[in-house]
């Protein structure tokens, strides 16, 4: 044992609150390099222990700033620069669509970046040795006991006089520390067949659990993909209605957006009433209208309205216009017949 | 640590404050009666803003005094009896309502029975906005409050004397039965008072829209009171910066909270686009009132966040301080943006109408204390949890 360097003094406590007593002793001696541990969070240690304000907030600021810019850039990016649709009608840029995402990466990049930054600048994760570990101590500690751990890098520390120190305060067991040498040279393999058997367990699952997702779980109902659903075809034909046809008909009475149906349909008395001719009487408008009744009136009625048609009997001869019953008819009327 | 005996002695209210709340309310109440005199629609549209804020002030409280009785909770134990004392503003709240209640039509177009006749929309709600109902509503859900009220906070101020764990029990009970209630009746008063201004707008969340609101209030004011009798020695020996970062806590995740909320509500009626949801967001972004509203934002959200974001802050008296009267302000400036676009569709209003009203508002508030914590004791002395609420450490 003499010839392993020490590392630290311990000591252990039965109650948390000979514990807090116990950080506020130390704290007040002017120990700087020590640590207290203990089976669960304890009330009030930050303070006894005279801990500075943890720097872990800014780690998670910086983290969280940094996740809603990537989110946002990230939608920028693949919604209004590289690939514009128009969704829903909204802009292709449009902030409270995005926010949810921008909120939901914030958190993630925010929570896990702080862990990950824990881990790896706190705990200096990639090593895996620490002489406390596989101690009576820690064993202790980690199931029922408190205890306090005054490492010998401490400018104060003196063997003989922090274990009588610890021993004051009340401390049930005074253990000293030392490096394993050869344990602090040994480099734990990652690879173990162990750990390695399980990552490849582990792939193989998530493999086997994709494969079977993507290519058979995604083709059985009703978890099919959408591409793949039973679904009817325009024009096509149905049971399910009792017309038969895959189209609904729209409700008896909707019109087409945009257009008003006439409303003078075989109502020659009522268009008569109600309608006026919007035409304006002026020489260009009754040569239009002279080179229509030319084309399309003449034939039956003749080019004076007189009835004799061109169509030699093959339909009967309409009647007159220049009788009295005709040209008493209100435009409203002679428009409707001729439109 | 083991000091065994409650070492309090009950000190007067400082002559300073008594004068403050009665100078308030006297000034208040001129300039209110004036305001009423003037434009009586008007001045009922104001007064509605101040009677839910002070509904929420004292309702808010009596949730917070629910909420510790049910969660068993200790660190609030020493403040309890404030948020107790807080809830006769139940009893005063009416007073600014009934103004109200003798123009309702000029503020819920429901109320005009002709034209909820012509208005196929409104006929079909008119089984529940009705007058007669509204009033039945108003009377049951105060009573309902009030006994809830008394039961509770008066079992905690017989406790002073008596100091028996009984009372915990029977109030922790009482507190289970309050909440369902709480969260029916709150929606309620949201629904009636706030959310049928426009009758024909809907949302499904805007009773718990009201509550974010309420709870921070609530909370803002608690604070506030803590702050400062806890400044004058009122209060119990012991309050430290752990218990006050509570509060800033609670208020930190209360703010994101209400924004959580009012996200919500906006962006599912943004997205949805329909024309009979979207109208009451619309009549709130033209004529002036988008940048109220977007100052809402910034008021109600990003002022206070950024105030009470980093960890020392939370508990620094200073800056709970300032952000509980922040909060407070924002809460009624949130209720102004829900009631004045009904009364002015054409921009913003602000006169005098509006600013004699939170002046009459706090005078009310400062006075009521004073009253209700005359021959009270400040702190619940009797309580079994007071020793261990006291010597509570993060």
């Amino acid at each position: 044992m003499t010839n392993k360097p020490i590392y630290a003094v311990t000591g252990l406590f039965e109650k948390p609150d000979e514990i807090i007593n116990a950080a506020e002793k130390v704290a007040y001696e002017g120990y700087l390099n020590y640590d207290i541990h203990t089976p669960y969070p304890v009330h009030g240690m930050d303070k006894a222990m005279r801990l500075p304000p943890s720097t872990m907030g800014y780690f998670a600021l910086v983290l969280g700033l940094s996740g809603a810019v990537l989110a946002l850039f990230f939608m920028w990016i693949t919604t209004a620069y590289e690939y514009p649709l128009v969704i829903g009608g909204k802009p292709f840029f449009s902030l409270p669509a995005l926010i949810p995402i921008t909120f939901e990466v914030t958190v993630l990049l925010a929570t896990c970046g702080t862990v990950i930054s824990m881990l790896f600048i706190f705990f200096k994760m990639p090593n895996n040795s620490h002489p406390l570990h596989d101690t009576k101590f820690m064993k202790q500690v980690s199931s029922d006991k408190f205890g306090v751990c005054i490492e010998a890098k401490d400018k104060f520390f003196d063997k003989e006089k922090v274990k009588s120190f610890l021993l004051s305060l009340g401390a049930t067991e005074v253990e000293e520390i030392y490096f394993d040498v050869d344990d602090l040279k040994n480099k734990n393999k990652i690879l173990t067949p162990k750990f390695s058997g399980f990552l490849v367990f582990v792939i193989v699952l998530t493999s086997a659990a994709s494969y079977a997702t993507l290519n058979i779980v995604m083709y059985m109902p009703p978890f099919d993909w959408m591409m793949t659903q039973s679904r009817l075809n325009a024009q096509g034909t149905t049971d399910f209605y009792e017309n038969h046809s895959a189209m609904r008909e729209p409700v008896e009475g909707s019109i087409a957006r945009g257009f008003m149906p006439y409303a003078f349909i075989g109502q020659p008395d009522s268009a008569g009433k109600y309608l006026e001719n919007p035409l304006e009487m002026t020489e260009a408008n009754l040569a239009v209208g002279k080179k229509k009744f030319n084309t399309y009136c003449s034939p039956c009625h003749d080019y004076y309205g007189r009835g004799e048609s061109r169509l030699k009997g093959r339909f009967p001869n309409p009647p007159s216009l220049h009788t009295d019953k005709t040209r008493n008819w209100p435009d409203g009327r002679l428009y409707h017949i001729i439109t | 640590m083991n000091s065994g005996q409650i070492d309090y002695t009950k000190k007067e209210m400082p002559e300073k404050v008594v004068k403050l709340g009665y100078g308030l309310l006297a000034i208040g109440f001129v300039l209110v009666v004036a305001a009423f005199a003037f434009d009586y629609t008007r001045a009922s549209f104001n007064s509605l803003i101040s009677f839910m804020f002070v509904f929420s002030l004292g309702v808010g409280s009596l949730f917070l005094v629910a909420l510790e009785h049910i969660a068993g909770a200790y660190w609030s134990v020493p403040f309890r009896r404030i948020s107790e004392l807080l809830t006769a503003l139940i009893f005063v709240a009416p007073v600014l309502a009934i103004p109200v209640l003798f123009d309702l039509h000029g503020l819920f177009h429901w109320s005009h029975v002709e034209a909820v006749e012509a208005d196929t929309i409104l006929a079909g709600k008119s089984s529940y906005l009705n007058e007669s109902f509204f009033y039945i509503r108003f009377v049951v859900i105060f009573v309902i409050f009030i006994l809830f009220r008394i039961a509770m906070v008066g079992g905690s101020f017989k406790q002073d004397t008596t100091g028996s764990v009984k009372i915990n029990k029977i109030n922790a009970r009482l507190s289970a039965a309050f909440m369902p209630f709480f969260a029916f009746m709150l929606s309620i008063m949201a629904i009636d008072w706030l959310m049928s201004l426009e009758p024909h707008w809907f949302s499904t969340i805007f009773g718990v829209y009201y509550f974010a609101g309420t709870f921070l209030v609530a909370l803002s004011l608690l604070t506030l009171y803590v702050l400062y009798l806890n400044k004058e020695g009122m209060l119990i020996d012991g309050i430290s910066s752990d218990h006050l970062y509570n509060f800033g806590a609670l208020l930190f995740a209360f703010v994101n909270f209400w924004a959580y909320i009012a996200f919500s509500q906006y962006m599912l009626i943004w997205y949805a686009n329909m024309p009979e949801e979207t109208y009451w967001f619309i009549i709130r972004s033209e004529h002036g009132w988008e940048f109220i509203s977007l100052a809402l934002i910034v008021i109600h959200f990003v002022v206070p966040y950024v105030m009470i974001l980093s960890q020392p802050s939370k508990s620094s008296k200073k800056r709970l301080k300032v952000v509980s009267y922040w909060i407070l302000g924002a809460h009624y400036y949130n209720l102004y943006w829900l009631v004045m676009p009904t009364f002015s569709k054409d921009g913003p209003v602000l006169g005098w109408y509006e600013l004699v009203f939170p002046i009459f508002t706090a005078g009310l508030i400062i006075t009521t204390f004073n009253f209700v914590s005359k021959k009270r004791n400040l702190v619940a002395i009797g309580d079994p949890k007071l020793k261990r609420g006291i010597d509570f450490r993060l």
